[in-house]
């Protein structure tokens, strides 16, 4: 039982090869196998979002993936989308409001963020917190972090910040 | 909290599949997307030891449409796959309509249609969609394949006609007939949690006259539940007020929804109720406000 399974994936545009456990999730393969601490867990049963990742492009729950199952994926976290700097508008409209206070659900909200203005380049305050409703904030800063992704699709819209 | 040990293997084709199910025997699960059956194993609902990983198996995967009248859906297309789909958004308006109503965006990009037909969640929406629209689930075991209508699959609470060894392959769908509507109304707690009640309806409209029209309710029983009586009551008449209200009464006998979190079975009925006017309503371009 519980033998260990040979992946070789690609993180943050990394090639990695490792054994893991059958059983190991996502975000525990990426903060203990990896240390890479920015993908946090809540829940760790799909409810909270604080685990949003990327694989092969599209955001995901990482305690609902097994890192087994990845074999020859595509895997973009927090720590790979702050570097290349794809998100730093929405960074910086965070802190701006204020919209990251103990942090913890801010990965998550970020990258689904992100996912939105991708999709959806100029979404409405409904849309924003639809898209969002399934991170959830301990802190309950929703109006901040809103009002963070309507300045930031406004402003890469060229309009003026709402 | 974490999963129990687990065994994984992946088949990379549909008949590695079936023997690697035997090898690990009777109890091992097949993953598809994970999004329920990984949420289980983290409460320890279930230990099933062995995990036979399907999501690569390309025999599973593709949205076509098949002659003039049908839609084959793979089972592994995801919930987003149907809801950007052109063949669904054109033929199927009921599935894609019915998409952003589960869960959020990041479970929709790995949940699938088999997985959710195959769990059998009596909230879930898909089922009850597929009910509506007399879809066929294309079951495969090692040797055969056969199609269960949609109304015979579900057979009790997270349960289904599926035998041992044998997976939903697809899902068939007749394509929506000229003059055919459809309307997909749930009501939740917060956006993306499961139905506290719902209903997938469709009909066919002759000037204002409802022809076979379908109610499907989720939410209220151990599985979808077809309102027989509601049906019966309105189909051939006009889409009017006193026709709602009709159905309205006539559902009384149609459902018997047990308690649970969401409220007693009262309450239930009272949401079954509201939601069926409003589905009529909007079915019939009649002010869905003030219907219910
Ligand atoms: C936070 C959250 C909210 C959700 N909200 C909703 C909601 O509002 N509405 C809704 O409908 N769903 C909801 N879901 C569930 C989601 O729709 C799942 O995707 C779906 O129920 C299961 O699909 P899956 O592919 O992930 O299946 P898995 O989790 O991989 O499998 C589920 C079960 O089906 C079996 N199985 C999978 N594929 C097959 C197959 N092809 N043949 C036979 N058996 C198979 C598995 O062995 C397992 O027993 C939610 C999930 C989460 C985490
Ligand atoms: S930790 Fe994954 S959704 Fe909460
Ligand atoms: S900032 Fe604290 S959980 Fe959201």
């Amino acid at each position: 039982m519980s033998a260990e399974i040979a992946i070789t994936l690609t993180v943050n545009g990394e090639r990695v090869a490792r054994r893991v456990e059958a059983r190991r999730h996502l975000v525990d393969f990426l903060r203990l196998d990896l240390g890479l601490m920015g993908s946090h867990t809540g829940c760790e049963h799909g409810f909270c979002g604080a685990c949003t990742v990327r694989v092969n492009g599209a955001i995901v729950r990482g305690c609902l993936v097994l890192a087994a199952s990845l074999d020859g994926a595509q895997v973009e976290t927090i720590e790979g989308v702050s570097d290349s700097g794809e998100i730093r508008d929405l960074q910086d409209a965070f802190i701006a409001r204020n919209a990251a206070q103990c942090g913890y659900c801010t990965p998550g909200m970020l990258l689904t963020a992100a996912d939105l203005l991708k999709h959806n380049p100029a979404p409405t305050r409904a849309q924003i917190r639809e898209h969002l409703s399934g991170n959830y904030c301990r802190c309950t800063g929703y109006h901040a972090i809103v009002d963070a992704v309507a300045a930031v699709a406004a402003k890469r819209n060229g309009r003026a910040t709402p | 909290m974490k999963a129990p040990p687990l065994s994984y293997v992946r088949a990379a084709t549909l008949s590695e599949a079936f023997q690697l199910w035997r090898d690990a025997g009777p109890d091992a699960r097949l993953l598809a997307g994970g999004q329920s059956l990984l949420a289980t194993l983290a409460f320890r609902l279930s230990d099933p030891g062995t995990l036979v990983d399907i999501v690569r198996l390309h025999e599973l995967r593709g949205i076509s449409q098949v002659g003039g009248t049908t839609i084959r859906v793979g089972a592994l297309a995801t919930h987003a796959e149907l809801g950007r789909h052109d063949l669904i958004r054109r033929h199927l308006p009921l599935i894609a309509e019915a998409v952003p109503l589960i869960a959020h965006a990041a479970v929709r990009n790995r949940g699938t249609i088999g997985g959710s037909l195959a769990f059998a969640d009596p909230a879930a929406e898909l089922p009850a969609c597929c009910v509506a629209l007399d879809a066929m689930i294309v079951a495969r075991n090692a040797a055969d394949e056969r199609r269960i209508p949609a109304a015979q699959f579900f057979t009790g609470l997270y349960a289904t006609a599926l035998r041992p060894y044998e997976l939903i392959a697809a899902v068939e769908f007749p394509i929506a007939k000229p003059g055919e509507r459809t309307a997909v109304l749930e009501l939740a707690r917060r956006s993306g949690d499961y139905a506290m009640a719902g209903v997938a309806a469709k009909t066919r409209l002759a000037g204002a006259t409802l022809i076979e029209p379908q109610l499907v309710f989720f939410g209220v029983g151990d599985r979808p539940v077809v309102a027989e009586r509601a049906m019966a009551t309105i189909s051939g008449q006009q889409a009017l007020p006193a026709t709602i209200a009709a159905a309205q009464a006539a559902l009384a006998a149609d459902l018997d929804p047990p308690a649970d979190r969401h409220g007693s079975g009262r309450t239930k009925r009272h949401f079954a109720r509201v939601l069926l006017a409003r589905a009529l309503a909007r079915l019939a371009g009649l002010d869905e406000a003030r219907a219910a």
